[in-house]
């Protein structure tokens, strides 16, 4: 190639200069050499490094979770820029503008469609792509503000999504959004005040839709650009993701390198590739519902949150909504939050569930919550009421503080067994409780989506 | 370190402390700046720039209109009318205290039950069924010469249903 690099350009055609000066390197790489220069001159390549550890590229350590989620972004971004083109943001155009745009604009569906797709897919890989970076124990030290900055863009996923969720202005979306900001009521002291700067005024209209716009366009997708870069940089300053080998049989030994390109940036590719093709077939197959327009003056039965919410609203049938909104919820985030930076005996990280007795401990959290939820839902429904049973104590306690003592207990008694039993270390102790809670909140929300029918009574959903 | 040095070392930061000072508290007062802008922008009172037809004085009719034992329901003003077996006049707003679903009025079993999370509220308002927390928020009524009217601007939050909340001609 150095050769090439030397051969008079005066002579070539116009094309082959303008495309000389534009890549100077070697374009089509024969050699390792031009394949590192090609990654150290390029300024999307070089983001990545040129070489990567070679145990950390198989596609089961990961999954191409984190790569999913910046395609979906991406796709997201691009859809929702053209979206943005027809969307009319008032109570009066919104729903019509959508229509429009699904009757009159060429591949307006299917842009759409994506653009739902995306947003529904991000969540689910977003929130596996977190569950790999825990089960494989990458949020220890180098990794640990990252974790954080995870946690941000989880955040600005969650609220890109809810924001959008209002702006088709249909029977759904209008109503998912009454009863989610309906919830914010129940903060004590600034809930109302909340709710009105949420809804911006008492009631959902106009107002509203531009709040929710301006941060579904603007603001989110800034943050989510920012902390993107900061989350990407700290991966890079970790060395990369974390290896899948154990820490005892890492020590002293010296990890084998490949280079990025081709063998990472090939299986990147493959991934997005797979992925855009998925999102497609679902944007056609599936395409974006569109119901009735809003209409204030009838709520749907049964009214439901946003998926990724329903959790929420399930916690609300069974717990005061002191509990189920205010300190279930800080509870939640607060523990997500100080997961680093615990103190741990063993601070075990590598392969997934970090050891065999960390996967044997795991299974038996995902058994017992799979098991109890369902038997908590129904107990809760047909046969236990505290209210009743104690008429004189306040629903805080009877509603709130009792089934959650109880749940507590429950919790404490199951990691008691897992060190006892297993023999489970700090980390491991803290896996197992961390997949019982989530599957109990898994559990609940889809018990919210599929089990809930008309009044919220349970039912089989395929009766709803 | 020399005695010089020492002395040099005690007595700059005086200054500096200083100039520090200043420059935290004036990047305190830039901050309470934006947020002041931020806050003025999202303030829920901005849509009054916008116009809003809420908070005004529905007209709902004449007195005799409703008779006792009824509910009349109004659209516009997203409220219901109920005169009870008394004569005496309520206004309820129609959204759940739950989580703001609109409640219709079943005449047949003469009770307000909430679609989204089956709460159930008698002719007064009243929590007959959880999970609302309160009885439906009232709107203030007045009987000027014969003619019923309602002010829509405020909802009144209260803790149950009590006689002086029922208006009389």
């Amino acid at each position: 190639m150095a050769s090439d690099r030397e051969q008079p350009l005066e002579n070539a055609p116009l094309i082959a200069r303008v495309w000389k000066s534009i890549f100077p390197g070697p374009v089509l790489p024969t050699s390792d050499r031009d394949r590192k220069w090609i990654v150290f001159n390029t300024l999307l390549l070089h983001l990545r490094p040129i070489r990567v550890p070679a145990s950390t590229i198989r596609y089961t350590h990961t999954f191409g979770l984190g790569g999913m989620s910046l395609v979906l972004v991406l796709l997201l971004m691009g859809t929702g820029a053209l979206l943005m083109f027809v969307y009319e943001p008032s109570s009066g155009g919104a729903h019509g503008s959508i229509a429009g745009l699904e009757r009159d604009v060429l591949f307006g569906p299917l842009v759409r469609g994506v653009h739902y797709w995306c947003a529904n897919l991000i969540v689910v890989v977003v929130t596996l792509h977190l569950l790999r970076v825990f089960l494989t124990g990458a949020f220890h030290a180098p990794r640990q503000f990252n974790w954080i900055v995870g946690l941000t863009l989880l955040a600005c996923v969650l609220t890109s999504n809810f924001t959008g969720y209002l702006l088709p202005w249909d029977q759904r979306s209008y109503w998912a959004v009454t009863i989610v900001t309906g919830m914010v009521e129940y903060v004590p002291v600034v809930g109302g005040w909340l709710q009105r700067v949420i809804r911006a005024g008492p009631e959902i209209g106009t107002s509203t839709i531009i709040n929710f716009y301006t941060i579904h366009t603007t603001l989110v997708p800034v943050l989510l650009i920012s902390f993107m870069g900061l989350h990407f940089w700290r991966v890079r300053k970790a060395g990369g993701v974390v290896p899948p080998e154990r820490p005892a049989d890492r020590d002293g030994q010296r990890p084998q390198y490949v280079l990025f390109l081709p063998h990472l940036l090939m299986r990147e590719v493959a991934v997005a590739l797979a992925l855009f093709a998925v999102v497609l077939v679902l944007a056609i197959v599936f395409p974006a519902p569109l119901g009735e327009g809003a209409n204030p003056g009838m709520s749907p039965n049964p009214a439901k949150a946003p998926w990724y919410f329903m959790g929420f609203q399930e916690l609300l049938l069974h717990f005061d909504p002191l509990f189920a909104v205010v300190v279930i919820p800080l509870i939640g985030i607060a523990a997500l939050m100080f997961l680093p930076y615990l103190r741990y005996c063993d601070p075990l990280d590598g392969p997934w569930f970090l050891s065999d007795t960390g996967r044997r401990a795991a299974a038996l959290a995902l058994g017992v919550g799979v098991a109890i939820t369902p038997i908590w839902v129904l107990l809760d429904e047909f046969v236990v009421d505290p209210g009743a049973w104690f008429p004189s104590v306040s629903p805080v306690l009877s509603y709130g503080v009792l089934p959650f003592v109880v749940f507590v207990g429950l919790a404490a008694g199951f990691s008691f067994v897992v060190r006892r039993r297993f023999g489970a270390g700090d980390s491991e102790t803290v896996q197992a409780l961390f997949i019982l809670l989530l599957t109990v909140f898994v559990v609940f929300t889809l018990t919210g989506v599929w089990f809930r029918g008309t009044g919220m009574a349970l039912t089989w959903p395929w009766n709803s | 370190m020399s005695e010089r040095d020492n002395r040099q070392a005690s007595e700059a930061p005086s200054r500096r402390r200083f100039l520090i000072g200043v420059w935290i508290g004036l990047g305190v007062v830039a901050l309470a700046e934006l947020f002041w802008i931020v806050f003025s922008f999202l303030r829920p009172g901005r849509q009054r720039m916008v116009r809003q037809p809420a908070g005004k004085v529905h007209v709902v009719g004449p007195l005799e209109r409703f008779e006792p034992g009824t509910v009349t329901a109004f659209r516009e003003g997203k409220f219901y009318l109920v005169r009870l077996d008394d004569g005496g006049f309520l206004a309820l707003h129609r959204q759940c205290t739950h989580l703001g679903c609109t409640v219709p009025w079943i005449a047949e079993q003469e009770r307000f039950a909430c679609p989204c999370h089956a709460s159930v509220f008698d002719v007064r308002g009243e929590v007959l069924s959880p999970p609302a927390p309160r009885p439906l928020d009232l709107f203030q009524v007045r009987i000027e010469n014969g003619i019923v009217k309602v002010d829509t601007s405020v909802p009144v939050k209260r803790a149950g249903f009590d006689p002086s909340q029922v208006v009389r001609a």
